[in-house]
């Protein structure tokens, strides 16, 4: 559905030099998968999804949505055609309230469904609908709402940044198990998570290990979990004993 | 004298009239009343000495709304009125005002709206005033309005004071004097254009023990305007004021903010907060990953910022 041919982006730095954040990535997202993009903070995985978003421009290669060629079509065009993207840090607006967002999301949607995809996310309604997604707001709620603005859009193919950075432990499980139930055996929808959470990689359909602006690794879970399960998972669970308050399923 | 398209359209616009309401009324059209009825709590009439109208609204007067709207269609006229509004002892009522200036011609069009507000004890009183200009003509679109507010002990004013469009030059001047356990709440919204100035000069005196003001304004200038927003809270007992202004600023436009506090006495609390700042970036990119088109992102944002 969304192939990524020898696709590099470039900025130029403070010091007027041209430097690479990807470079070269072929990818391949297949419809009704989930998949998982991991690894090392500043390793490139935002910019992969802000270039299949449009939000930042690839220098070289191909972005082809269906086999159509996207690569100069702009964010709202993409959009258009089915790409959703949920900010690791959401802007705020002063005077646009919740449902102002949901409305602009998916136009025409009820008051009843966004009433649900608000609970879903885990914010009641009634507190959360008229409040303006401003200052007034932490930042955990603002990633509430981003995500319930995504799943909202009902996209083909959604990309979900880090959604549990900057979220509280008592939410993360729940937000990343509400983005799993309704893409994990989804045959209409493609889902993409950049995470860390060593609860969502395991059962994930594949992983794509991203390092240095390329794919270092990809495969599925029983590949790729082992190599990389050291680096992420809580060495210190066992000491600890802390329990998880949501399971994911 | 009946009034035509182009006067209900201007009157929709201003105070939302879709025609005539029930309850008391004053149409002022080209310096002229046009149409007025006094209701059973609430009694307006013609001052003998100057242009203008007396709004008298009986003490205990609950859940009432007057509306007083203007509009100027002849180009080149000059209005100049003074309104007095006696909000009873323990009453409740909203006040619907506004102005409207339709100008084709080259002659400038303008109003000049000296209001003065007392607002009884103990009673609650709304006000609402939004200005509008529309029309081909070279002439400007001006309004001067005036607004002295004296907020008597316990009672509570809250004015929203709006300019929609289309305004050439407005120069704003309000002052008010805040009783005893008394509150005041006045918020601007400005939007200019083109080559549009627009300035706001506020002055509140809190007075009396215990008594509050805020002062919110929200403007957005664009193309070529100019504004100009001044505001200062005088606090001279025990009280709490606060003072904010927020802004957006686009193309070529000029802004300048200035939020005052003067202190008298040591038990009064007085805050302000003052930002300028253009369209973020990453705002445009959100709402354009939603689907809408970079303008129909920035008219969302702007609409949302002067709701």
């Amino acid at each position: 559905m969304l192939i990524m041919e020898n696709v590099t982006m470039a900025v130029d730095g403070d010091d007027g030099e041209n430097r690479e954040i990807i470079h070269d990535i072929n990818l391949e997202f297949q419809p009704g998968r989930l998949y998982a993009v991991t690894g090392p903070n500043g390793g490139g995985k935002t910019s992969i999804a802000k270039v299949i978003m449009g939000i930042y421009k690839h220098s070289r290669g191909r972005i082809l949505f269906d086999g159509e060629d996207v690569s100069e079509l702009s964010v709202s065009e993409r959009a258009k055609k089915g790409i959703a993207y949920a900010f690791q840090q959401p802007p705020r607006f002063k005077g646009l309230t919740v449902t102002d967002l949901l409305g602009i999301a998916k136009p025409g949607m009820d008051n009843l469904a966004m009433r649900k995809y608000l609970r879903d996310v885990g914010l009641c309604p009634e507190d959360y609908m008229e409040r303006d997604v401003g200052p007034g707001l932490s930042g955990g709620e603002m990633k509430r709402i981003e995500i319930a603005q995504v799943l909202a859009r009902e996209a083909r193919l959604s990309i979900f940044d880090e959604p549990e950075a900057g979220v509280d432990l008592w939410t993360i499980q729940k937000l990343l198990g509400i983005i799993i139930q309704r893409f994990k055996n989804n045959d209409h929808a493609t889902a993409v998570i950049i995470t860390h959470n060593e609860n969502v990689l395991p059962i994930c359909d594949e992983i794509i290990v991203v390092e240095d602006g390329l794919i270092k690794e990809r495969g599925t879970p029983a590949e790729i979990w082992p190599l990389i399960k050291d680096d992420i998972e809580c060495k210190m669970k066992e000491q600890c004993r802390g329990e998880m308050l949501y399971e994911i399923e | 004298m009946k009034l035509n398209e182009l006067d209900l359209n201007l009157l929709n616009t201003i105070a939302d009239l879709k025609g005539v309401p029930s309850g008391a009324l004053n149409i002022r059209k080209d310096g002229q009343a046009v149409i007025r009825h006094s209701s059973p709590n609430i009694s307006i009439t013609s001052l003998a000495d100057k242009p203008g109208i007396k709004i008298e609204i009986k003490p205990g007067t609950r859940d009432e709304t007057v509306h007083i709207p203007v509009i100027l269609t002849k180009s080149g006229f000059q209005d100049l009125v003074y309104n007095t509004f006696i909000v009873g002892e323990d009453s409740e009522v909203t006040i619907i005002a506004g102005c409207g200036i339709h100008n084709d011609s080259h002659a400038d069009s303008s109003h000049s709206g000296i209001h003065t507000l007392i607002v009884k004890k103990g009673a609650r009183m709304k006000y609402v005033e939004k200005h509008y200009g529309e029309g081909s003509g070279l002439g400007k679109r001006i309004l001067h309005p005036t607004t002295n507010i004296t907020v008597e002990e316990g009672a509570s004013a809250e004015l929203e004071l709006v300019q929609i469009r289309g305004v050439d030059d407005t120069h704003r001047v309000s002052t008010a004097r805040v009783h005893a356990k008394g509150s005041l709440k006045l918020v601007e919204r400005l939007m200019t254009h083109g080559g549009q100035r627009a300035s706001s000069d506020i002055d509140v005196d809190i007075e009396g023990q215990n008594a509050t003001a805020q002062i919110f304004s929200r403007s957005v200038a664009r193309d070529d305007s100019a504004q100009v927003f001044k505001a200062s809270l005088n606090g001279k007992t025990e009280c709490m004021g606060h003072v904010e202004c927020d802004a957006i600023i686009m193309d070529n436009a000029r802004i300048q903010a200035m939020p005052a506090l003067l202190a008298e006495d040591s038990n009064a609390v007085l805050t302000h907060e003052a930002a300028i700042g253009k369209i973020a970036g990453e705002q445009l990119i959100k709402l354009m990953s939603l689907g809408l088109s970079e303008p129909e992102a920035v008219q969302t944002i702007l609409d949302g910022f002067l709701r």
